[in-house]
């Protein structure tokens, strides 16, 4: 069925917007519970090994101290199949930061002071962190889908290899060529809410007021690893602060803080400080990429090969698509992928925002900055030239794909044409000024586990429930809207719940498919609840109200089309000549979205998206120490974020493009195309200005400052 | 020790730590959640209260000093549950996202319009000795650049700040 739009597609105020000016809305170090114990955890200060004596006496014999944690006393747990989560159920030290305890006690101050009166002795061994693609260890991924719960090669369930037609021969032939490395650096999603988890007990029944990007499968992870029915677990959060892939999958502490509360038999409050989020919560895998194309001299690809070397853990192989974006991306006959795992002694990498898109998207991107130039073609016209009728290597049609008209649109809105092809052209003082262009894509998935439940008054007004999430997504409004269409009520007619496992079961906020998702869940259902007023109950709600629960159905079209969103994002760069400080003035994108749902929280996504990619571009690197195997920026004044001085003028627009097939109402991911492309734009913008290619993330000013300046 | 904090108009007497921070103070001692905690280490910008009027950041200062100071949350600018210009701003510019630094930024916002108001220069003001601040959008990015959003909603928030700064 089809939903007739009123709300949908009005730029409609955040619902929750006037409980988030004030400080009103709720995180999850904020709900009110009886008498918290405070934890601050212990951790590992070597990289590998085994502890081999705890001394906790003076930790225990501080007032206000409720309990010491330790894998001597800690409960077993039902499961420790999954490494990320056995927390305290051996010696072994995997990762330097790993949780190897915790304190409990009244005050936090009580507790962070005791953890640091804990002696730890260790027998260490030697680590490996140093990610090189020429190590003898690299492995092909295998049951790493869905956070390495079996199934598919690669996180999205996809093979680490693809091939088709004969790559290395179309290579040799080609008449042009590019053979070239690019290496990203770890990134820390850094959202401005620290992890944080509550938990309580009562009558072996667990609440966890934790946040995160999925309360359902948070709580079912946790049942799971305590055994419990899922029924006996309850997961709340209303609102997060920030995600972006940091809280889809349950960590180590949420564990540790049910694990604390079950020992002093009270609820525990376990918030990560900034430095802890470091090593306990995830981060974006370091890649090194190399990328070979091969064209003909009419700048059409012949040949295009991505092989990936990814790092990952030892403690757990998750393997992250890097080059899944070069299966869609570009027409040539013949072409390659493939990804291999450096299993290194560092923290469980996680998704981040566009995980393998964002690494994978800046070589690619940039590789056809290169090969554009060196076939003498304008680098909009020259993708165009390469843009695929069909999935290159499916042969499945899109779904949509308006990707040239992103181009164009975006060419235009720009000012490209005003752009000369020869770089380091334009000075203004001390500047040297480039643009650059770069393609977005991202996949736009629906997934499985969506129950909505809608009830209607004989008032008019109606409450749909779903265990839906909104991290600053627009959830609360974006799905209150499609309600509200689907009912065929006003807005302020519906009332919508997410947040809580006491709601109907919801996939995570993740994968873009969020409100795509839950929105067909709540269309579905709203549909069967109109149908059954009409049918049973001649149009009118009776007196007691009608409720209607629902799953959400498959899509049929999943199978026969390619599903991704698109885009194109310009950058203009400023680099002065003499001290190589690079500043983006502005950035301007344009995305293939399918149907927007609310202009104006759209908006702010994509607008939000292409700033992490500004950040991405210039500032962020977790700096891995090899001596002692920890990231040593672990702190908001090492690891740089964008800030408001480094942001200039940044836009969104969108072409008007329904989707027929990825579901009803027509909408494409919006979360995350917005960070995909960004930084090659910037790294394609810089060497437009100076002459100088940077293939190494993030674009410090020594990587210009390193090169010979040639004054032309 | 036993102190008195004024918080939004409001007298609270508790026990602290001398080791506690007045963010923590706040949140954890009070149950008063406007203020954020994002880094803990004044990198961030979340947890910033007006202090006498002048914004500060609450997680670097130390509850016990601060038994006399009259201390202004986010949720103290909304008036009788009227939203302060500031806020309704930042609502129809949609210049937040998951809101987490919300409170920060309106805070901050509001405290950095008042040293404007006073002609205190910044490092991008041309003449540091004008009498009168002009606060275009790099000024206010400027004297913004205390308060992170992981978000990016920067490009809305200027906006909404400036749109109050020309009232
Ligand atoms: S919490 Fe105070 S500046 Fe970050
Ligand atoms: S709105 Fe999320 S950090 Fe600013």
């Amino acid at each position: 069925m089809s939903v007739i739009s009123h709300a949908v597609g009005t730029p409609l105020d955040r619902l929750d917007g006037p409980d988030k000016v004030k400080g009103a809305a709720v995180y999850a170090a904020e709900h009110p519970v009886d008498r918290p114990a405070y934890l601050y955890p212990l951790q590992a200060t070597i990289a590998v090994g085994r502890v081999i004596a705890l001394d906790t006496a003076a930790a225990g014999a501080e007032p206000d101290v409720l309990a010491v944690l330790t894998h001597r006393n800690a409960p077993r747990l039902a499961s420790a199949h999954d490494a990320e989560l056995a927390v305290l159920q051996s010696d072994e030290v995997a990762y330097r930061g790993q949780i190897i305890g915790g304190v409990i006690a009244e005050t936090p101050e009580t507790a962070r002071h005791a953890a640091h009166l804990v002696r730890v002795t260790y027998a260490e061994r030697a680590h490996d962190v140093a990610l090189r693609p020429d190590r003898d260890d690299l492995y092909k991924p295998l049951n790493a889908a869905f956070f390495c719960r079996g199934g598919g090669e690669l996180m999205d369930g996809s093979p680490a290899d693809s091939a088709v037609g004969d790559v290395d021969a179309a290579l040799a032939a080609a008449e042009v060529r590019l053979d070239a490395t690019y290496t990203t650096p770890i990134n820390h999603h850094n959202p401005m809410e620290p992890h944080t988890a509550v938990a309580l007990w009562s009558d072996d029944e667990l609440t966890v007021y934790c946040s995160t990007q999925g309360v359902t499968l948070s709580r079912d992870l946790l049942a799971t690893v305590f055994g419990l029915d899922p029924r006996r677990v309850r997961v709340v959060c209303p609102h997060v602060g920030g995600a972006f892939g940091s809280k889809v999958y349950c960590h180590s502490y949420a564990v540790l803080a049910a694990m604390a509360a079950q020992i002093v038999h009270r609820p525990v409050k376990f918030a990560l400080t900034r430095r802890q989020m470091f090593s306990l919560v995830g981060y974006r895998p370091a890649t090194v990429q190399r990328i070979r194309l091969g064209a003909d001299p009419g700048g059409r690809l012949t040949a295009i090969a991505h092989d990936v070397v990814v790092q990952t853990a030892k403690a757990k192989g998750y393997a992250e698509q890097v080059a899944v974006c070069t299966r869609c991306m570009y027409a040539a006959p013949h072409r390659r992928t493939t990804h291999r795992l450096a299993p290194l002694d560092l923290p469980v990498p996680t998704i981040m925002r566009a995980p393998g898109q964002a690494q994978g998207m800046f070589a690619l991107e940039s590789a056809m900055d290169e090969m554009a130039i060196a076939c003498g073609l304008d680098p909009v016209e020259f993708r165009i030239r390469n843009e695929p009728g069909v999935d290159p290597e499916t042969g499945r049609p899109f779904s949509s794909r308006h990707l040239v008209d992103c181009l164009r649109d975006g060419a235009r809105r720009f000012g490209w044409d005003r752009r000369g092809p020869v770089s380091r052209a334009r000075r203004e003082g001390a500047w040297l000024v480039g643009t650059g262009v770069s393609a977005s894509t991202h996949p736009s998935p629906r997934f499985a586990g969506n129950t909505t439940t809608i009830r209607a008054g004989p008032d008019g007004r109606h409450t749909v429930l779903i265990a839906a999430a909104d991290l600053g997504t627009g959830t609360w409004t974006a799905l209150t809207q499609i309600a509200a269409d689907a009912l065929g009520v006003t807005v302020d007619e519906v009332e919508l719940r997410i947040g809580d496992t006491a709601l109907p079961p919801a996939s995570p906020a993740g994968g873009s498919a969020g409100i795509d998702s839950w929105g067909t869940s709540v269309v579905e259902t709203a549909g069967r609840l109109r149908a059954l007023i009409d049918s049973h109950h001649g149009g009118v709600v009776p007196p007691q109200g009608l409720e209607v629960t629902s799953d959400m159905p498959d899509n049929p079209d999943a199978a026969h089309y390619a599903m991704h969103s698109f885009g194109a994002q310009f950058a203009e760069v400023r680099v002065h000549a003499d001290t190589g400080e690079v500043r983006v003035p502005r950035l301007l994108g344009v995305f293939d979205a399918g149907r927007v749902i609310n202009p104006k929280t759209a908006r702010s996504q994509l607008l939000g998206g292409m700033t992490m990619g500004l950040s991405m571009a210039l500032h962020e690197q977790g700096v891995v120490d090899p001596r002692f195997g920890h990231v040593v920026n672990g702190d908001l004044a090492e690891y740089h974020i964008a800030s408001h001085a480094d942001v200039g003028s940044v836009e969104a627009y969108w072409v008007e493009a329904e989707d027929p097939h990825t579901n009803p109402m027509g909408s494409k991911g919006i979360g995350e195309v917005g960070i995909v492309g960004t930084a090659a734009a910037i790294a394609n913008a810089v060497h437009h200005a100076t002459g100088i290619r940077v293939r190494d993330l993030p674009i410090t000013l020594d990587k210009l400052l390193r090169q010979p300046v040639v004054e032309e | 020790m036993e102190i008195t904090l004024r918080v939004d108009g409001q007298e609270r007497r508790l026990v602290v730590d001398t080791r506690t921070s007045l963010l923590d103070a706040l949140r954890e001692r009070l149950g008063i959640t406007s203020p954020k905690k994002g880094c803990d280490h004044g990198q961030c910008g979340a947890c910033t209260v007006l202090l006498g009027g002048r914004r500060a950041l609450s997680c670097l200062a130390l509850a016990v000093a601060y038994e006399d100071a009259e201390i202004v949350t986010a949720a103290g600018l909304a008036e009788g549950g009227d939203l302060h210009p500031m806020q309704r701003s930042f609502i129809d510019h949609d210049a937040l996202q998951c809101g987490y630094c919300t409170p920060g930024q309106i805070v901050s916002a509001v405290g950095m319009l008042a040293e404007a108001e006073a002609g205190w220069p910044s490092a991008v003001s041309a003449d540091p000795d004008a009498d009168e601040v002009v606060l275009d959008d790099a000024e206010i990015a400027e004297r913004m650049s205390g308060n992170l959003c992981r978000c990016g909603a920067y490009v809305n928030i200027r906006p909404a700040i400036a749109e109050v700064a020309r009232r």
